[in-house]
Parts: structure tokens; C-alpha cells; sequence
């Protein structure tokens, strides 16, 4: 993938011709003249600079409200400078909005949840992808078809099975970490095995062969041979899945609703519902801005140090 | 040897497919069952009432309203996103300087493509309470507050967002502002979608038209254009799926999960209003089906309609 920056100095890389003087058949080859171009350079940066605008300085408004105090945040709405850093508005968050303890859930869940995602979904789309057995083709399309179905159509059979599953055997019940890491996995297989499904057919029989003529065992095989040369595609995948996972709020409403009495394992995307509903009450608007501060900006931050590999990685996801 | 690979086969599907036997399909084969029954989801009695709840789907009034709701993000979600994206994309690409060697993206294009995908890894949570305090209905909202200081909007007379029922071309305004929302959300990550597309064009193609004496425009619009059309189309279907699921901002941002006066409702807010505020399980889950069904259609629709040969380069 080559890209189409150039630096202002008409400096270029090194595979483009660098001189800025035109000859006479390009220029008329050009069509629309240099004045004509310099103002479709200057609107392209105008419009550009804009939406850059639009996108961040909502998300800029957002934690410099967090700074904020409350009095300040219904007196000057509009500035982005508070007058003094009021930190305590995100302690206040932390601890009495809770979101210390909802980060700590999430946490928890996605740490097993996206290994197992990972683990299972690679095995299950490497059995199907490299073995020919009957059954093969139904239990691949079988993981397909859950890329299509509403979420919402399973909603109210999966809370009721969570529910009696619970009344057996309660690690499994509602509002369990247990439970909801084995549903984000089960949710989260459709697309990983689709995904890695494709990966692992690419991948050269060669070295398979090889590996089974040294008497590597079929198991040995995928996690010293194959998983390591699916890396790229397991990289992209577990993105995918982490932004995903960390992002899903509809299974987490559903699922882990704590009783009267019962610890609060709600993960952050409730704890955030929660919050605008809890701080609206009580004017905290300062500390809502914090509580939304805090659940943006370690997203944010580990987006821009690896950006090239989360774009790369989500838009390979739509291009399959 | 044989029996080996049985035995691996069986080992690696056993857990995966278990777990996804359990949690996903069960789930979906119970919903079609449920919805030939009139189980109130919390008692232990259910009457098999045959194809009655979906009759009734037919003369709801809310439902009515839903699909038609469902509908208009259908088709604005995808139009709005993918002509923003493309635009961007094009001024990224294409707006930069000329020189010998063809058209130059524009200076700085890095740093937009990593400022316009910020949306794209926030939680549609954290956007929709973001957002409710963009939109608030007073001049604490950004909006209404930027308004109000240029003096475009009244102290007292404050646009009121989620809190607006009345049509605007025909359609309630609140669902106009939920797009909107879904629009900046989605624009840069599609606009960095064409944008490798676009990369992956090769050059020679450029300089030929150039050499040709095709400008700027025309070049994108009578080459680039179409070389992407793959591209648009599965950024289509995917803006498809997402137009379906605007549930998160109903159910965060607008007054009771639908309102006002189901103004904003959708399928999925009906649906799940039906299941777990009236307890009506049964004719949930006769939604649900008829929901997966109309995707299903839709998906197989879109997919028909975009595919078109292939042009290899």
C-alpha cells in the first residue's frame, strides 16, 4: 500500500519525480489551470480541516468539561478552559459512580473472553478449513448464519436459559463474570471463525505435510506450525474483538442485571447508562463528563500508538 | 492414523461448537417456537396460538411505525455515510497538488485519517451520552449553546433534539438528529475503507487518463468510481446491519426508549418494550422472527443487486 502524502517542501518519496516545474503538454494535459487547482487544494483543506474539527472538538468539550465544576459547566458550557483543573470530579466518578469497579468487571470478562474467542474460534475455523469430514460444510454454514440473525431475536430465550442455568449451577447464572465471558464468546465465534476460516485456507499445505512427516501430532501441528503463521490474521481478529467486545452493551443489559443485595458486576457500557441516568438526577454533570472521559480516552490512546494496525485490522474485517 | 484425525476433529469442535450450539442457536430455534405460542415469559403456561402473533404483527400500529422508522435509516444511514466517506476520501486523495507525476493527495493526510476514525473505536454508549450532552435542549447543550451565543437560536426558544416529534419531510426530526449521530460516527471509518481502495488502484491506470488529458474530476468520477464499486457495496450492506441496530442511541437518548410519543421507535425497541415491559414473550419473539426474516431478505436483496463483474487489475 503506497501513500499519497507529500511533504510541504515538494520533497518526495522516492519512487515519485520530484521536479515542480511543469512542461507544456502536461499542463494543458491537466485541464483545469493552476489557479483552478490551488483553489481545489485550498478547499479540499478547508472542508477536510472542518470535519477534523467537527469530530474532535466535541470529544475536546467532553473532557475539558470533566475539568470542570459543576457551576462552571452550567455557566460557560462553551469554554474549553477551565479555571481551575477540578481532578476530584474523576475521583468522585471512580468511586461513587462507581466506574472504578465497572472497569475492573471489564476487565476481568475481556481478559477471558477475548483469549477464549481467539483460542476456540482459531481451532474450530482450522478444523474446518484443513480437514475434510462430514458434517463439515453444516457446522460452517451453522456459524455463518449467526452473522446475519438479529441479536435481538435470541434475547429473550438466552436470558431465559442464563436464568435457569443459574438456578443449577449459579457461576452460570445472571450477573456472573463466568457467564457473560462464555456468551461474549459464543457471540463473538460467528465472525472469528469466518475470519480466520479464510486465513487458514490460504496458509501452504507444504509445510503441513512437512510437519506431519516429522511426526508432529495433529494438535502440535496447529499450535507450533500453523497458529504462529496465521499471526497477521489473528492480530486483525483480536482487535476486532476487543474493540467489539469492550463496545458490546446490549448482552451486558441484558444479562447482568444485579438483584437487591447482589454485587454489582455490571461491566463499563452499563456503568455508563447508568451514570447519565444517576448524574442527571443529581446535577453531577462534571462528573459524567468524567465518567465519559474515562471510558473514552484508554480506547482513544491505545487506538493512536497502534493506529495503523486498528485501522488495518477493522477495515480487513469489512473487506472479506 | 484415521482414527487420530477423528479424534483432533472432535477434540477442536467439541467446545466451540457446544458453546455456540447453547448460546446462540438454542436461543434462535426457541424464539421461533416461542412465537407460535402466547407465553407470557414468566409463568410456566403457554397456549400454541398457530400463526396468530404474526397476524397481529400486520394490524400493530407501533409496529407500523417501527418498520417505516426501520426503513428510513435503511436507506439514509448507508446514502449519508458512503457519500461523506467517498467525498472525504476523494478531497484526501485527490486534492492535493499536481505535478509530473500525476495528482497528489493532500498535505497532512495522515493525521486526518487517524482524527476522522477517532468515532470508530468509541462505544456507540459512550458516543450516545456524549452526544446527550451535545444535544441537550438548553444553552448547557454545545449546540444550542453555540447557537444561542451567535444569537441563531432564542435563550428560550432552544432546539429540543430528542424531545422533537414533528416531521420534517415527513419523517420525525428526532430521527433526522439520530442520524446524524450515526453519520459522524461512521464517516471516517469508510473514508479510510476507500481510501486504501483507492491506494490500491494502480497508477499506470492514472497516468494513462492523464496523459489522455482527463482532469481531476473526471478521473474520479470515470475511473476511480467505478474501480471501487465492490468496495461501496459491501460498505453498503455493512451500513445496512448498522442502520438495523440504531438501538443503542434510542434506547440511551431518547425520552422512554421510543418517544417522544414513539417518535423514534424501532423494531428493536418495540421488541424488546413487548418482552420485558409488557411481558408479552410470545409476540417478541414473532417480532424477532419477522426481523431476522426482513434481514435475511434484505442482505440476499443488496448482495443481488451490487454484484456485477469483477475487474481484476
Amino acid at each position: 500500500m503506497s501513500t499519497v502524502t507529500h511533504t510541504p517542501g515538494g520533497l518526495a518519496g522516492p519512487d515519485q519525480t520530484p521536479p515542480p516545474t511543469r512542461t507544456p503538454a502536461s499542463r494543458a494535459a491537466l485541464g483545469g489551470g493552476r489557479a483552478g487547482a490551488r483553489f481545489f487544494n485550498g478547499f479540499s483543506h478547508l472542508f477536510l480541516a472542518v470535519w477534523a474539527i467537527m469530530v474532535v472538538y466535541p470529544l475536546l468539550w467532553v473532557v475539558m468539561s470533566a475539568l470542570k465544576t459543576d457551576a462552571e459547566v452550567i455557566r460557560k458550557p462553551l469554554s474549553l478552559i477551565p479555571e481551575r483543573l477540578q481532578w476530584d470530579n474523576f475521583a468522585r466518578a471512580w468511586t461513587e459512580g462507581q466506574i472504578g469497579s465497572f472497569f475492573l468487571n471489564t476487565v476481568l470478562v475481556l481478559t477471558g473472553s477475548v483469549f477464549l474467542t481467539m483460542l476456540l474460534g482459531s481451532m474450530a475455523a482450522y478444523v474446518l478449513a484443513r480437514y475434510e469430514f462430514r458434517g463439515n460444510r453444516l457446522i460452517y454454514y451453522m456459524f455463518l448464519s449467526g452473522l446475519t440473525l438479529p441479536i435481538y431475536l435470541a434475547a429473550v430465550p438466552l436470558f431465559k436459559g442464563v436464568y435457569n442455568t443459574g438456578v443449577v449451577l449459579p457461576f452460570l447464572g445472571p450477573n456472573s463474570h463466568f457467564m457473560l465471558i462464555l456468551v461474549y464468546v459464543a457471540w463473538s465465534l460467528s465472525f472469528t471463525v469466518f475470519f480466520m476460516h479464510s486465513f487458514f485456507r490460504t496458509l501452504p499445505n507444504a509445510i503441513a505435510e512437512a510437519g506431519m512427516v516429522d511426526g508432529a501430532s495433529h494438535s502440535r501441528l496447529f499450535f507450533s506450525v500453523m497458529l504462529p503463521m496465521a499471526r497477521p490474521g489473528l492480530i486483525s481478529i483480536g482487535i476486532f474483538n476487543v474493540l467489539g467486545q469492550w463496545n458490546q452493551w446490549y448482552l451486558p443489559t441484558l444479562l447482568m442485571q444485579s438483584v437487591a443485595g447482589e454485587p454489582k458486576n455490571q461491566v463499563i457500557s452499563q456503568g455508563l447508562i447508568e451514570l447519565s441516568v444517576n448524574q442527571g438526577y443529581r446535577s453531577d454533570w462534571s462528573g459524567l463528563f468524567a465518567g465519559v472521559t474515562m471510558a473514552m480516552l484508554p480506547v482513544l490512546i491505545v487506538y493512536i500508538v497502534f493506529q495503523r494496525q486498528v485501522q488495518s485490522g477493522l477495515t480487513a474485517g469489512v473487506g472479506k | 492414523m484415521r482414527h487420530g484425525v477423528a479424534r483432533f476433529v472432535t477434540g477442536f469442535l467439541a467446545l466451540p461448537v457446544g458453546l455456540y450450539l447453547f448460546y446462540v442457536v438454542w436461543p434462535f430455534l426457541q424464539a421461533a417456537g416461542y412465537s407460535l405460542t402466547d407465553w407470557g415469559g414468566y409463568s410456566d403456561k403457554q397456549q400454541f396460538v398457530g400463526l396468530d402473533n404474526y397476524l397481529r404483527l400486520f394490524s400493530d400500529e407501533l409496529i407500523r411505525k417501527a418498520f417505516w422508522h426501520n426503513v428510513f435509516f435503511l436507506i439514509t444511514v448507508p446514502l449519508f455515510t458512503i457519500a461523506l466517506a467517498l467525498f472525504l476520501a476523494f478531497l484526501l486523495n485527490v486534492g492535493g497538488r499536481e505535478d509530473k507525476a500525476g495528482i497528489r493527495g493532500v498535505f497532512g493526510s495522515g493525521l486526518y485519517k487517524v482524527i476522522f476514525f477517532f468515532p470508530q473505536v468509541l462505544s456507540l454508549v459512550v458516543i450516545a451520552v456524549m452526544w446527550q450532552q451535545i444535544y441537550r435542549a438548553d444553552g448547557q447543550g454545545l449546540i444550542n449553546g453555540i447557537l444561542m451565543k451567535i444569537g441563531l437560536v432564542g435563550e428560550d426558544d432552544p432546539i429540543t433534539f430528542m424531545h422533537d416529534p414533528e416531521p420534517f419531510l415527513g419523517v420525525p426530526a428526532v430521527l433526522w438528529w439520530l442520524l446524524l449521530i450515526a453519520v459522524w460516527s461512521g464517516a471516517g471509518f469508510y473514508m479510510v475503507l476507500f481510501s486504501a481502495a483507492m491506494q490500491s488502484i494502480p497508477k499506470d491506470v492514472y497516468e494513462a487518463a492523464i496523459l489522455d488529458g482527463a482532469g481531476r474530476f473526471h478521473t474520479f468520477f470515470r475511473i476511480t468510481l467505478p474501480l471501487l464499486r465492490d468496495t461501496v457495496s459491501v460498505a453498503w450492506v455493512y451500513l445496512g446491519f448498522i442502520a438495523l441496530d440504531m438501538y443503542a442511541l434510542v434506547f440511551v437518548m431518547t425520552p422512554s426508549q421510543g418517544g417522544p410519543n414513539h417518535a423514534s421507535e424501532i423494531f428493536a425497541s418495540v421488541l424488546n418494550f413487548t418482552a420485558f415491559q409488557k411481558g408479552q414473550f410470545g409476540y417478541a419473539c414473532a417480532m424477532g422472527v419477522a426481523l431476522a426474516i426482513f434481514t435475511i431478505l434484505l442482505a440476499a436483496l443488496q448482495l443481488r443487486i451490487t454484484r456485477r463483474e469483477r475487474i481484476e487489475y
